[in-house]
């Protein structure tokens, strides 16, 4: 089973040459300590900064230079600030190559939740639904199962939705999917999980297709 | 144009209950501190306010939502705040979430006389109910209206007299498209200067957009998620 540092480090094997990259709160945000070696890519965050560094060294943060998560930043040479409606047209307008974001549930025909709770937990869009919405590459990183043990990776979202029909793949702590016309595809198992656990894990249809290779981390 | 005026309380001048206002920031960062500070001594209430977030429990428009100054949000994100989320879910709070991105174009469109837009975000959710829906190049898109308020109030690093603004960092995000939707735009700055100190290849906001301008000052500038690497 992965740890959120390792779904990260898997998600960032996906990272390609000259890609903008949008990383959201949570376990995304840590796709940026994992980067390959020779890929040079750029992280962009929605509340207005292309070029996104690392956290500051102590004494040094600055209260007008934060991320989407509200977290102190710093930025890398070459790195810009805008505004947000400027930051919103590189989004909708696909020049931001790959977002990776967190979701409650995941459904089989790729529609995802993760904003509302209804009577429980309002916290808001922020910009997940713009995100979304147009990014072509999307790429989900959440637990397998709730609290609770209960499979996020659903026939049907049970949840209000965040966008429709827009999720690509998905890494979990078992597994990589692809979301495809009949459900969802099994690509890798973390180590040492087992197909079974995996199916016993997911309540959508998974679909298995000869031996499943081990995640390389 | 000589926009400058003497101090806060000159700047919100006219600001009444009842009315909308657009805030500039996103989280803590770029709010009009001082500005929300004399809404809170002015008590004016039944305010509709626009802003991407509500602040938290004991800062930026956290203050007012305090002391239920406000009888709408129209927000993206208001996480981090339990008075906002124990108002909204009783019900003495009216909350419109929309998409972040949505929100800031909305702002832009009221400020540059679009009426409407057509966005795919929000489609086939709660967002999209009651809109309009239409199709282009096969996909669908909801229709989102402009927004406009009766006082849009932002925070920038430096202005000038003439209005003309220049934000810092990440703190620009939502004050730019405010600053142009407001049928009144207060600016309160953390440096003022007269016209021509300004570089003008790198002014953000045009003075055009702003009515309004004066010398903020005893900026608390709080960080709310403090994330740092350690020395050496």
């Amino acid at each position: 089973m992965l740890s959120k540092s390792q779904i990260a480090q898997r998600i960032a094997q996906e990272l390609q040459n000259g890609w903008y990259v949008n990383l959201g709160i949570g376990i995304p945000t840590l796709v940026a300590n994992y980067i390959p070696e020779g890929i040079d890519v750029e992280f962009q965050s929605e509340n207005g900064i292309l070029g996104m560094g690392p956290f500051p060294v102590e004494g040094t943060e600055d209260a007008d230079l934060i991320n989407a998560g509200k977290q102190t930043i710093t930025a890398l040479p070459g790195a810009v600030f805008f505004d947000s409606a400027t930051s919103f047209a590189m989004i909708r307008g696909q020049h931001v190559q790959l977002t990776v974001l967190g979701a409650m549930e995941v459904s089989q025909n790729g529609d995802i939740a993760n904003w509302k709770i209804p009577g429980k937990m309002v916290k808001g869009m922020g910009g997940a639904m713009d995100l979304v919405a147009s990014a072509e590459n999307i790429i989900v990183a959440m637990m397998h199962t709730n609290r609770a043990g209960a499979s996020k990776i659903l026939k049907n979202c049970s949840l209000p939705l965040t966008g429709v029909g827009c999720v690509k793949k998905i890494v979990t702590n078992l597994a990589v999917l692809e979301v495809v016309k009949e459900g969802f595809k099994l690509i890798e198992r973390a180590p040492g999980v087992s197909v079974e656990e995996i199916q016993q894990a997911t309540e959508g249809d998974l679909i298995i297709e000869g031996d499943i290779p081990e995640m390389k981390l | 144009m000589n926009k400058k005026v003497a101090n806060v309380e000159e700047a919100c001048q006219g600001i009444e209950s009842g009315m909308t206002l657009m805030l500039g920031g996103f989280g803590l960062c770029g709010i009009p501190e001082n500005s929300i500070s004399e809404l809170v001594n002015l008590n004016v209430t039944g305010l509709t306010c626009i802003s991407n977030n509500a602040g938290v429990d004991d800062f930026g428009l956290g203050l007012l939502l305090q002391k239920k100054q406000i009888k709408k949000m129209i927000s993206s994100y208001v996480g981090e705040n339990d008075e906002f989320e124990r108002q909204m879910l009783s019900g003495e709070l009216e909350v419109d979430l929309i998409p972040q991105g949505s929100l800031a174009e909305r702002c832009r469109a009221g400020g540059a006389g679009i009426p409407a837009f057509y966005t795919p975000a929000g489609y086939g959710t709660e967002v999209a109910e009651g809109k309009e829906v239409r199709e282009f190049n096969g996909k669908p898109h909801i229709l989102e209206s402009a927004l406009t308020a009766d006082f849009a109030i932002v925070k920038a690093w430096k202005g000038d007299t003439a209005g003309n603004l220049v934000f810092k960092g990440t703190a620009g995000n939502f004050n730019p498209m405010m600053a142009m939707a407001g049928k009144i735009t207060i600016a309160e700055v953390e440096e003022l200067v007269e016209p021509g100190e300004l570089n003008p290849n790198e002014i953000h906001t045009a003075g055009i957009f702003v009515q309004r301008i004066f010398q903020g000052k005893g900026y608390e500038k709080r960080i709310e998620q403090r994330t740092v690497r350690p020395k050496n």
